[in-house]
């Protein structure tokens, strides 16, 4: 049903880094996922809950920590740490080393052209943030208008409003049919001379809607208008090709592909990154100051001031490389069928809902109990050990279209089991029970 | 952590299936909306005070278990009861439910509302016991509408000076 391969960028890239950039890891696996084998990494989920063993399904917010990221923490900090492109000292050596090696990981883990394209931002929410006010406050003005669609997280809407606001220009937004699928024909009807930007998420966190970013931005970008992705529920599901898609920016979070909090990437052109100005100003992101003149440093450094979460950084590159290791196109595929698995249970189950039922969809499930307020739920389910999100998922025009204050939403990682799935399924008759 | 099961009791679900005091009073001499924009919860509270006495309360609005189950014994509970008697158990009730009062040991006037004493090892379960009390202080103090997130939080200020 949800034929996810159609629904994948290709990754074409030949050169092999896919899925053996650091080694035969643990979970190297030659066929399917071992699931067990990749659980052991993760310490996390040895966890009980309420007395239960914990069942983590609240990956869209936030994923969690196998162990060699967390060793690489560890090692960093016990070994590596200092600041980063200043000290000609050698603990100032390894650390920039290896923060720039991060960068370099996480360009082959999008495939972007360039290592200089990739800034480190704080997360997806500082990086389209730095795109507002690096691209939109230079180049959209008055009466211009910025496309964006009803899917949005907050963070994709917010900024584009205090932009709209401050020089007068206009926000169209796509709508979503019953299912959750953009309307794209009435995407193309949004255009006009005056359309500036583009703003799109990848995958919808709170439907799971895999979005057709690529014939989006080809579209917009035959009216030379620029698009950016966000990425964020994309990037830990989907192998993603930032050259294939073409769009010119890219954004999405360390800590939802189980990295740290308080790191993220802003994939941008090069060329378009060049013409931006800066976000914030400081340190490293300048080569020369006087009261006189300022000069700013090359890209990406002319966006990254004041000292970055250096540790961070280089625990980003140990998660990208452990899923890498483990594979991007397997990890999507034992999703989907969590997904599938799920979606069958939950459909066969007399007063429940499912609130997103696109096409093509990634592991997200979200959904309605008749009677039962989706914060009673997840309370309940938490008594079962079932770590769910409950609430708008801040996509608060997507409950506006659904008429739903809120929705329970349990989303999949691949470290997730079937079994677990028989838990949540278990755990949703409880709630209906307790409520009958 | 307490056993939030023992939250859902039956007396609890009783009151969110069969709310008491829904709907809303004729020519209401106070009137409040509440609203938890984090969770969406929403309610309207409705009330005639005469010679400083709530003499009827009803509510209407949308929300979960809890908050309902709470606005309805709330209802039940301060219907009849002088404005000093309503303002002291909205203070007890917020406090409970914030574990500042430790019922068990502590003079209170609670009675059968310490059902809701669980709320307070659920941090982000505590906003919806509290918001039907919450607006009821609004309401008594004619405050038209109140937020759990509004800056000036009618719960922040003294209660039972209006």
């Amino acid at each position: 049903m949800n034929d996810i391969a159609k629904a994948l960028t290709p990754n074409p890239s030949p050169d092999g880094q896919r899925g053996t950039s650091s080694g035969s890891g643990p979970a190297a696996t030659s066929g399917k996922l071992n699931v067990e084998r990749i659980r052991a990494d993760f310490p996390i989920l040895k966890s009980k809950v309420a007395g239960k063993p914990l069942v983590y399904l609240d990956n869209a917010a936030s994923s969690q920590m196998p162990q060699p990221v967390i060793d690489r923490l560890v090692r960093y900090q016990i070994s590596e740490h200092a600041n980063i492109h200043r000290g000609v000292h050698h603990l100032s050596e390894v650390a920039t080393g290896a923060y720039e090696e991060a960068r370099r990981k996480l360009q082959r883990f999008i495939n972007a052209r360039e290592e200089r394209e990739m800034i480190f931002t704080s997360g997806t929410t500082d990086a389209i943030n730095l795109v507002m006010h690096g691209y939109g406050r230079k180049f959209i003005g008055k009466d211009d208008e910025i496309i964006l669609t009803t899917l949005e997280h907050h963070s994709n809407i917010v900024p584009w409003q205090m932009l709209a606001e401050e020089k007068g220009a206009k926000i169209r937004v796509v709508p979503i049919n019953d299912a959750g699928e953009l309307f794209i024909d009435d995407y193309a009807k949004l255009f006009n001379e005056r359309t500036k930007f583009v703003g799109v998420m990848h995958v919808s966190n709170a439907l799971g809607t895999i979005n057709p970013v690529k014939h989006m931005i080809d579209f917009a970008h035959a009216r030379g208008v620029p698009v950016l992705v966000d990425g964020a529920q994309a990037a830990p599901h989907l192998p993603v090709d930032v050259q294939a898609l073409d769009c010119d920016f890219y954004a999405f979070s360390g800590h939802k592909l189980c990295g740290p909090t308080g790191i993220g990437i802003l994939y941008g052109k090069a060329a378009i990154l060049e013409r931006m100005q800066p976000f914030k100003g400081g340190g490293d992101m300048i080569l020369s100051v006087t009261f006189e003149k300022t000069t700013y440093n090359t890209i990406p450094h002319k966006f990254e001031a004041g000292t970055p979460p250096i540790a961070a950084a280089i625990g980003l590159g140990a998660a990208v490389d452990y899923l890498s290791t483990v594979g991007m196109d397997k990890i999507a595929a034992h999703e989907i069928d969590l997904l599938n698995y799920a979606t069958e249970q939950v459909n066969a189950m007399p007063g429940l809902r499912i609130i997103g039922t696109a096409e093509k969809k990634a592991a997200v499930l979200s959904f309605a109990i008749a009677g039962v307020h989706p914060h009673d739920v997840g309370t309940l389910l938490n008594q079962d050990g079932i770590a769910i999100r409950t609430g708008h998922h801040c996509a608060q025009p997507v409950m506006q279209r659904f008429k739903v204050p809120a929705t329970s939403r349990a989303s999949f990682a691949f470290y997730n089991t079937m079994a677990e799935v028989d838990a949540l399924v278990a755990g949703i008759r409880n709630v209906q029970k307790v409520f009958a | 952590m307490a056993d939030s099961k023992a939250l859902y009791q039956e007396v609890i679900l009783d009151h969110n299936k069969k709310p008491r005091n829904y709907g809303a009073v004729e020519a209401p001499t106070h009137r409040a909306e509440g609203h938890n924009p984090l969770c969406g919860d929403h309610l309207t509270l409705t009330l005639k005070v005469e010679a400083d006495k709530l003499d009827t309360i009803a509510f209407t609005g949308e929300s979960c278990a809890i908050c309902k189950a709470s606005a309805s014994m709330m209802t039940a509970a301060v219907k009849g009861k002088a404005r000093e008697e309503a303002e002291t158990l909205i203070q007890e009730f917020r406090d409970m439910a914030t574990g500042a009062l430790d019922y068990a040991h502590q003079p209170h006037h609670l009675g059968r509302l310490t059902v809701f004493a669980g709320v307070r090892d659920l941090p982000t379960r505590v906003k919806c016991a509290i918001l039907p009390w919450h607006t009821l202080h609004a309401a008594l103090n004619s405050v038209a509408s109140t937020s759990t997130e509004a800056e000036d939080d009618p719960m922040h200020a003294p209660i039972g000076d209006a």
